[in-house]
């Protein structure tokens, strides 16, 4: 689950991280407000879940309120790959002495927690990694120790710091790791992480990310999504258990399993069409489900065709395919659809279906190109 | 020979009074896996599907003997039942549950490696060997015995795979689905080193998708360990960026993870990779032709 720059900043805050506060705003007029609270010059940030804010626009200066007022209204509104620019966060602009990258992420192949650090603060760290791998310097975290002091001082004298800068260092290093710990982050990282002109450390940019798995033991962090943010259909989805991922394509997928779905929109694009959706309605594909699902698929104005592909294991075929009986009974239905059900009691699956005009197919790779073909005849 | 599981599994069920640990069991029993313990604090004295319960994995091992674990228990508490059966001393775990945190698993990998157990999952169906033992939600039918080790990190897409692999006549030595979760107990070199060393397994099916970088160290692996033929595939061709596909570990993150990097390792390393599922079956058939 993603959040907001200035949520992870506030969560930094109560790790002891000194932060630049701001003030959230959804107005222009709010925006010239909070910059005459602040004083002197502003810096205005789009508050989206997107990368890139800075190249798209979406991070500016002003002098003052008026000004503030004009540069709020330009970045309100504006889209960021895809992201409508709801609010922005006005802050007092800041004198850097010196910038650098601090993270802590999920190291997949480590199987534990690493802390990255780069003098190379305040740019696309990706990049960095990417092009310069060397200018990262990492410690990974003991599964059960944590992260030790020595390694963020550790971090500190890599990335050249000196005298009281590398214990300031060392102990934002220490409550990243802490914060990422205690909120099941995926990500937690400020970029970049400055000294100031007073010689003070001050996070500028920060973001976490929670691990979706861990929401149960993180209410709090419930309260901070911004429902906005969020694919409205994918949001019903998941609030019935289903995985739903909109694409860009006009055929709609309704699988079990997430490796089969994946597997499915594959198949689709091999026979030359664009998949609409992912869409797992999960290993059982109840009844009730499958209508669920169904109406998600065919909310997409989009869609010219549907395949449904189920593999029936442990949920037999018939009981899959009178489900997917009523459910096209109870909604109605204009695009053509392709069916793949094969697995237990495929053959009384497939006649349940038959019986009611419904020509089941055998192969994933024949139902593929069949909706493909469907889909076309009917753009 | 086969690999993990067999005749002399002797199974035990944590979470077994559960609506899903119940259903399994009797699902389990019926194929012929040898259930010997079920375990559900408080449940001491209860049947499932002739199946005793008992509170602890250890009371359990030290009744029945049982030598390998499954666990259905929900995901806030299947780390500590992990833990548990390694504390009992089981030396194969299969974690069954979805949507375990991501945290809970640093723990729990290490300290099961450092245990000298093995864990297969979290997030996975579990595994196979036709005709001996299914320790997992898979549909047992679709399975036959036979030349074909397979291993995934997928369910229905295993059992897809699977189904076209027996109704093309190769049956399987054991099918391993390892989870789709970003952190899991066994990765895919395991398994493959294992099917090498398998006399009974004549070639391998692998079966990858977005996310990691498993396949890539795998193909690896492959290059300079397996001399079985294998075919490939790779789930998620057509993922867009940044966006998580049902699986917690299937993400394409900062350019890395992409099916087309899996893809090319995987052939680079000898595999045979196949255009889509449907093909995978196909191109063994060929194979084992030869």
């Amino acid at each position: 689950m993603n959040i907001h720059e200035y949520q992870a900043a506030e969560i930094l805050q109560q790790y002891g991280i000194p932060i630049n506060a701001g003030i959230v705003c959804d107005s222009a007029d709010a925006a010239a407000d909070a910059a005459q609270k602040i004083g002197g010059k502003v810096v205005i940030k789009a508050q989206v879940h997107s990368g890139g804010r800075g190249k798209a626009g979406g991070v500016k200066l002003a002098e003052g309120p008026d000004d503030a007022r004009k540069v709020a209204s330009e970045i309100l509104g504006i889209d960021i790959s895809g992201h409508i620019v709801n609010m922005v966060l006005v802050a007092p602009a800041v004198d850097i002495q010196r910038e650098v990258y601090l993270g802590a992420v999920i190291d997949r192949d480590g199987r534990g927690v690493t802390v990255m650090a780069s003098a190379e603060g305040g740019v696309d760290i990706e990049e960095v990694a990417r092009d310069t791998p060397e200018k990262i310097h990492t410690e990974t975290a003991h599964p059960h120790l944590g992260l030790r002091d020595y390694q963020c001082r550790r971090l500190a004298f890599k990335l050249g710091l000196e005298g009281k800068q590398v214990g300031g260092f060392a102990k934002i290093a220490k409550a990243v790791f802490k914060a990422f710990i205690e909120k099941d982050a995926g990500l937690c990282e400020i970029n970049p992480l400055i000294i100031n002109g007073d010689g003070e450390w001050q996070a500028i940019d920060s973001k976490i990310t929670i691990d979706d798995n861990a929401l149960y033991r993180q209410k709090a962090a419930e309260e901070l999504r911004d429902l906005r943010e969020e694919n409205e259909i994918e949001v019903q989805a998941r609030a019935h258990g289903i995985s739903f991922v909109k694409l860009d394509g006009n055929i709609g997928c309704m699988v079990n399993g997430a490796g089969l779905s994946m597997a499915t929109m594959d198949a689709v694009k091999f026979q030359g069409g664009e998949p609409a959706n992912f869409l797992d309605v999960g290993g059982g594909a109840s009844a009730d489900q499958v209508t669920l699902a169904l109406n998600l698929v065919l909310a997409e104005p989009d869609v010219k065709a549907v395949l449904i592909n189920i593999f029936g294991g442990i949920t037999r075929c018939d009981v899959v395919a009178q489900g997917l009986l009523e459910a096209m009974g109870k909604i109605d239905v204009k695009v053509p659809f392709v069916i793949r059900l094969i697995g237990t009691n495929q053959a009384e699956g497939q006649k349940l279906l038959a019986d009611a005009g419904i020509t089941v197919v055998e192969r994933m790779d024949e139902a593929a190109k069949q909706v493909v073909a469907a889909a076309e005849g009917a753009a | 020979m086969s690999i993990l599981v067999n005749n002399q599994t002797r199974l035990l069920v944590q979470g077994i009074t559960g609506r899903e640990g119940s259903f399994h069991t009797g699902q389990m029993v019926e194929y012929g896996t040898n259930v010997v313990a079920g375990v559900t604090p408080g449940g001491l004295g209860k049947d499932v599907h002739g199946v005793p319960v008992f509170n602890t994995v250890s009371d359990a091992v030290e009744k029945t003997d049982a030598n390998t674990s499954i666990i259905y228990v929900p995901a806030p508490f299947a780390a500590d039942a992990i833990y548990e059966a390694t504390d009992a001393g089981i030396k194969l775990i299969i974690c069954i549950t979805e949507g375990v945190p991501t945290l809970d698993m640093v723990g729990v990998y290490h300290y099961v490696k450092e245990a000298g157990a093995r864990l297969i999952g979290p997030n996975c169906p579990g595994l196979i060997t036709p005709g001996e033992a299914k320790v997992g939600i898979m549909p047992g039918y679709i399975h036959e015995r036979g030349p074909v080790g397979l291993v995934s990190r997928s369910g229905t897409l295993t059992y897809e795979v699977v189904n076209a692999l027996t109704q093309a006549g190769l049956g399987q030595s054991s099918a391993v689905g390892i989870g789709g979760d970003p952190i899991i107990g066994t990765n895919f070199i395991d398994v493959l080193d294992l099917f090498q060393n398998d006399p009974e397994t004549e070639a391998i099916v692998m079966i990858g998708e977005i996310g990691g970088s498993d396949e890539e160290q795998a193909a690896e692996f492959i290059k300079n360990n397996v001399t079985k033929p294998m075919v490939g595939f790779i789930a998620g061709q057509t993922a867009p960026p940044g966006k998580r596909m049902g699986h917690a570990g299937a993400i394409i993150s900062g350019g890395e993870g992409t099916a087309a990097a899996k893809i090319k390792a995987l052939e680079a390393a000898g595999v045979k990779v196949a255009d889509t599922a449907a093909g995978v079956a196909d191109i063994m058939a060929q194979q084992m032709k030869k």
